[in-house]
């Protein structure tokens, strides 16, 4: 019994879905950034499955997955420091209280 | 039941459990332990799709990197974070509703899609780092320079953005 392409693609899809709920309904900030990361590690998942299992196995898939890891690492780093902007003149990480461009 | 789907099994139940226990744990701290968890595992996956360098990538940029960054914005923010719930009730439930129909989607079509049969995978005379350096640094050499374009504006970004903002006269 060998595992199959859409075993992959359904712990991904459990993943992906998991982490849009925790994005949509947390109100901790750091809590919504760490839900993306999640989001955008299934997408990696569905990646590296493809470059192994896809119409034309490659290494493309798994260099994506490098690229993807880079911009999310450089878009966790951006995140916190507004955050922590944030949290230094307004003193809260909820997001429903992150309301200034609104008013 | 080979080695490959046990292996896969206790990796996905890894993966999910982590996942989940992330969503439902209140304190901050937990929550960054549970995706701990989750990233190693995922790593394991990559290591079982025969991609061994993004796995050990994986365990170096998120569960070395990323968790700890989290760690860092959590103590830099609240010390004690707690997630105080979710938002109102209605809110929350819409959210669920539309997540299900999201899963619900792409579960059709994941399981109505005539996926390939798997081919055997010809066995590459060099290494899988090798065979992504080689790839990296001829087909796709400026992407990669793009990048690192990309890390130094987000890194100057990050320092500018976090600076404690000096006092005008």
């Amino acid at each position: 019994m060998t595992v199959s392409i859409s075993s992959y693609l359904m712990v991904a899809l459990i993943l992906f879905c998991v982490g849009l709920y925790g994005a949509l309904t947390k109100r901790n900030a750091v809590v919504v950034l760490i839900s993306i990361e999640l989001m955008l590690n299934a997408v990696n998942i569905n990646l590296v499955a493809f470059s192994k299992f896809g119409l034309h196995p490659g290494v493309a898939g798994q260099i994506f997955t490098l690229f993807t890891m880079t911009v999310a690492a450089a878009e966790v780093a951006v995140g916190l420091a507004i955050l922590i902007a944030l949290y230094r003149n307004k003193a809260t990480v909820n997001v429903d209280e992150m309301d200034q461009m609104k008013r | 039941m080979s080695g490959e789907f046990i292996a896969f099994f206790i990796l996905s139940l890894l993966t999910i459990g982590g996942a989940v226990f992330m969503i439902s744990f209140t304190r901050v701290v937990h929550m960054v332990i549970s995706l701990g968890v989750t990233f190693i595992s995922i790593a394991g996956l990559f290591v079982l799709l025969g991609a061994e360098f993004v796995g050990v990538s994986q365990i170096l940029v998120y569960s070395g990197a990323i968790s700890i960054l989290m760690l860092f914005g959590i103590m830099l923010t609240k010390h004690d974070a707690k997630d105080e719930g979710a938002g109102p009730s209605w809110k929350n439930r819409f959210a669920l509703v539309f997540v299900a129909i999201v899963f619900g989607l792409i579960f059709w079509g994941i399981q109505n899609t005539p996926w390939a049969e798997p081919t055997q995978p010809v066995p590459s005379a060099v290494s899988n780092a090798k065979e992504i350096g080689i790839e990296v640094f001829t087909k796709y050499v400026i992407p990669f320079e793009l990048l690192s374009v990309l890390l130094l504006v987000s890194l100057v970004g990050a320092i500018i953005m976090a600076k404690k903002e000096e006092d005008k006269p």
